[in-house]
């Protein structure tokens, strides 16, 4: 019988290696597996690449990792968002690294290498500095830019619910990120409200198929 | 002379939505960026549906919540509570910029720092070394939509133009502006120089001109530019 529900948070994120590339999921503090985060800092990986839209906020979940010098690089579009002071030291202080991608070619770089795809051509940055050094090529009179996919060894997910084989259903707009990070990560582990029975999620309304899904553990609702 | 010794009178920023917003048609799909774009989501007329996109994977933005009513999965581009109208529904980001990207919105409004007379636009840093710079949608915002529009004051703080020949700060994206609203003006971005359509009342096109880099030419339809008196200061 498959069943990706493991014991604790813990166990969610056992194996992590150091130098891991980490897809956070979530948009500011919404639809982010702050549960997660914790344990992956309590498990102790290091020199880790973080993917994500923003840079961590406050002094929990991903501010932690890095103000305790755990990561090496972030990958993000917009770091300057919410309480971002643990980033903004490590930015001054030259301790980590900022890769700056618009937030429609992060995910579109993860649904690439989901898709199986070599990479693609987009207009976006055209004719800006964050094409430089970039491959570009003249498509139908207009300038695109070539963009890489982008992988993850782990993706740290959120979803409202979940069932046993891993189907999952989110919550508005916390759903953002997640379903993009989930397909684009070689382990992709989500925290969860609610385990639900197997046949009980609308097949209609599920939003992340069980295929990208490897461990499940339910951390409950924020208070 | 201080602004209240001019013959005109800026608009606010209420006004200004008001006034980009009396120009999103019924049926439109619009997304609205971050400030004083998001502000004309209040003005839509009431006779008019218009649906409002979020970056963040929301097709068919509603008003802010009653207090009280906050949810806290339930958040627009900026980060601040929003609700969902009948008939919206959510998406994943990579479907949220695909619409954004692939000229599925009818009309992108967004603020700026600055926008060029070929329509090149400043939107995304001031290059201030001390902070780390940041992106966000702006550029994919830029690119996308059938027809990119831009909310801003005529000048910055210190009454230096930002409608300019060319932009001095980063580009967001080269000739992507069509419509610039200012607190002075209704300015569109043609392929035979800028036209204003409308000035506030009070104002001349020399005076409007010696606030402008590039030649300004008046539209043969100018009007004046009246918001209603309920959108007060």
């Amino acid at each position: 019988m498959i069943d990706k529900q493991v014991a604790g948070v813990a166990e969610a994120v056992a194996g992590v290696k150091d130098g891991a590339v980490v897809l956070v999921a979530g948009f500011g503090t919404v639809g982010i597996a702050d549960d997660l985060l914790e344990a992956l800092h309590a498990q102790g990986a290091r020199e880790l690449t973080i993917v994500h839209n923003n840079a961590g906020n406050g002094d929990t979940g991903l501010a932690r990792l890095i103000s305790s010098g755990r990561v090496a690089k972030v990958i993000c579009s917009y770091p300057r968002s919410g309480d971002y002071s643990a980033f903004l030291k490590a930015y001054r202080e030259k301790t980590l690294e900022l890769e700056l991608v618009p937030q429609g070619i992060i995910s579109e770089r993860m649904h690439c290498h989901a898709a199986g795809l070599g990479g693609f051509f987009s207009p976006v940055t055209a004719h800006t500095k964050l094409a430089e050094g970039k491959e570009t090529r003249e498509i139908d009179g207009r300038l695109h830019v070539f963009e890489k996919p982008l992988k993850g060894d782990i993706a740290l997910l959120r979803a409202k619910k979940a069932d046993r084989w891993g189907n999952l259903v989110y919550d508005q707009s916390a759903r953002n990120f997640n379903p993009i990070m989930a397909m684009a990560a070689d382990l992709s582990v989500v925290q969860v409200d609610e385990m639900v029975e197997l046949g009980s999620l609308d097949p209609e309304a599920v939003a992340t198929p069980s295929i990208f899904i490897d461990r499940v553990v339910v951390v409950g609702a924020k208070a | 002379m201080t602004s209240s010794d001019k013959p005109y009178k800026p608009l606010n920023r209420d006004q200004m939505a008001w006034r980009a917003a009396q120009d999103l048609p019924e049926g439109a799909y619009v997304n609205l960026g971050i400030g004083m774009p998001t502000l004309a989501a209040s003005y839509v007329p009431a006779d008019r549906e218009v649906i409002f996109h979020s970056e963040n994977g929301i097709l068919g933005l509603g008003p802010k919540p009653a207090p009280g009513m906050e949810d806290e999965n339930m958040i627009d581009a900026g980060k601040n509570y929003t609700t969902l109208k009948t008939g919206g529904v959510f998406m994943h980001h990579a479907d949220a910029f695909l619409m954004i990207r692939g000229g599925h919105l009818d009309v992108s409004l967004l603020g700026a720092f600055e926008v060029s007379e070929a329509g090149d636009l400043a939107n995304w840093t001031t290059e201030d070394p001390s902070f780390p710079p940041g992106v966000g949608g702006a550029m994919d915002l830029a690119v996308g939509a059938k027809e990119i529009r831009v909310i801003m004051d005529h000048t910055d703080k210190k009454g230096n133009p930002r409608i300019l020949k060319y932009c001095t700060l980063p580009l967001t994206a080269p000739g992507c502006v069509k419509r610039i609203y200012t607190n002075l003006a209704v300015i569109d971005v043609t392929p035979q120089g800028l036209f204003v359509l409308e000035m506030v009342e009070g104002m001349t096109l020399e005076t409007l001109q010696s606030l402008t880099g590039p030649t300004l030419h008046l539209a043969n339809s100018w009007q004046a530019l009246t918001p209603p008196d309920a959108i007060a200061a």
